[in-house]
């Protein structure tokens, strides 16, 4: 299996403003100390090396995940995803650009719940104006096809939803109960968010990744942890909800619907999952504090593991890959 | 888990010993109760001496916010002391270090809790 982030983003897209690219540029340089490249290749191999937030970027998309089971080739293929924030733009324009137009393809969308952030890409997404597609869009809310209507209705947007060409399905799926979609074991689970909001355990030849954003932890019911533990059980991959601090969500931000760092590390713990993708960035934290609370939670990992077999902590990017 | 408590110029010292996590975070939430009730504007200060803490959970750090609460709501004090590092990078990493006074050793959160009577 593969994970590949398309949008890691909380709540709003964002994007690095013209300051915080030069500062970036202006770290490097000084990182750089004065040495001299002779071609681009050579001073990409520096770059790889500076830390993340000084070279790279966690990006701004909202959620947007894909889970591939097998490599895509330019045949046709059935693709499985994860929410339809703004990073489905740039998964329908991969699509186009491996196939051309002229190639139908499947699309499994798993809706974690209607929120606008994570429904704002289906607009944008190419594929669905194109003839042949099947796009089913799975969801444990009855009101999602309503949603996906209602916001390409007028005023909202200039193309309807009912002139899009592709063949768009809505399946309603049940909290608990596992199904059978192109080869993969999926069961939903019910989470605390405004309006519901519901994860997703995908399971392939022994192999099993949990996406998981969007869900508050009380963290005053034992039964309630025992129950996410053992939705999040020997998993190889916890795509997980961290956007506050575990003193923020159960304070100031308390019934904000969001988790933190904390209670991700406890349950994978718990879980004995192998892998934790620190998921649902805060839109207002920069690269560097991303990076300084995924060295935390590594920390924290480490520190309280307490006989648990380690588990990988990372944050989640644009465009990163985990493969499994 | 236990939870010890003594009494000291005005300040109610309470010291949770051992690890709380989502198994016994209940426990030690019943046994906090009755010692809150006294926290008052004109009651005694709440310190909780850490020094014999080695973890505590979110579940446990939760039932802290929630005392810390009680007894800003009845216009009393609270204060942490002690923690040992682990506790300590806990409360940094979650944030609660920037909720809870936290204090290096016991004599200092007492005489800082003293001042403000």
């Amino acid at each position: 299996m593969l994970a590949r982030f398309w949008g890691t983003r909380g709540s709003l897209p964002v994007a690095l403003t013209a300051s915080q690219v030069q500062a970036k540029v202006a770290q490097a340089l000084l990182a750089a100390e004065g040495r001299s490249f002779e071609s681009l290749d050579e001073a990409s191999a520096f770059a790889a090396k500076l830390p993340f937030a000084t070279a790279q970027t966690y990006g701004g998309n909202s959620s947007c995940v894909e889970i591939e089971i097998r490599p895509p080739g330019p045949a046709s293929h059935e693709y499985l995803i994860c929410d339809m924030g703004s990073g489905l733009r740039a998964f329908g324009s991969s699509v186009l650009t491996r196939h051309g137009p002229r190639v139908a393809n499947t699309f499994h969308v798993f809706l974690s719940h209607l929120h606008w952030d994570h429904i704002m890409g289906f607009p944008f997404f190419t594929p669905a104006y194109i003839p042949g597609n099947r796009i089913v869009i799975y969801s444990c809310h009855a009101d999602a096809e309503r949603a996906l209507r209602r916001q390409q209705a007028e005023p909202s947007f200039p193309v309807d939803f009912a002139t899009l060409a592709a063949r768009i399905e809505f399946v309603m799926l049940v909290p608990g109960q596992t199904v059978e979609i192109a080869d993969v074991k999926v069961t939903p689970q019910r989470q605390l968010h405004g309006g519901d909001s519901y994860g997703y355990r995908f399971e392939h030849q022994g192999k099993a990744l949990v996406y998981s954003t969007d869900s508050e932890h009380k963290l005053d019911n034992t039964e309630e942890t025992e129950d996410f533990a053992r939705f999040f059980r020997d998993a190889e991959l916890v795509i997980f909800d961290t956007m506050y601090s575990l003193a923020d969500s159960v304070s100031v931000k308390q019934d904000w619907g969001h988790s933190s760092n904390v209670v991700g590390v406890e349950l994978c713990h718990l879980a004995g999952a192998k892998r934790l993708a620190m998921f649902h960035h805060e839109p207002i934290f920069s690269d560097e504090r991303i990076a300084v609370i995924e060295a935390e939670t590594r920390r924290l990992e480490l520190i309280t593991r307490d006989g648990a077999p380690p588990l990988e902590v990372i944050a989640a990017y644009d465009g990163l890959e985990i493969a499994f | 888990m236990e939870l010890q408590a003594t009494r000291r110029d005005g300040t109610l010292l309470l010291q949770p010993q051992g690890r709380i996590n989502h198994t016994n975070a209940e426990a030690f939430q019943t046994a906090l109760a009755p010692h809150l009730e006294a926290c008052t504007a004109q009651g005694d200060a709440l310190l909780f001496d850490l020094s014999r803490l080695e973890y505590v959970s979110s579940a446990g750090l939760r039932i802290f916010m929630l005392a810390s609460k009680k007894i800003a709501a009845a216009g009393g004090r609270m204060a942490m002391a002690a923690p040992q590092p682990v506790m300590q990078e806990i409360l940094e990493i979650s944030r609660f270090n920037l909720i809870f006074r936290i204090h290096a050793t016991v004599d200092q959160a007492v005489a800082a809790l003293t001042a403000e009577r």
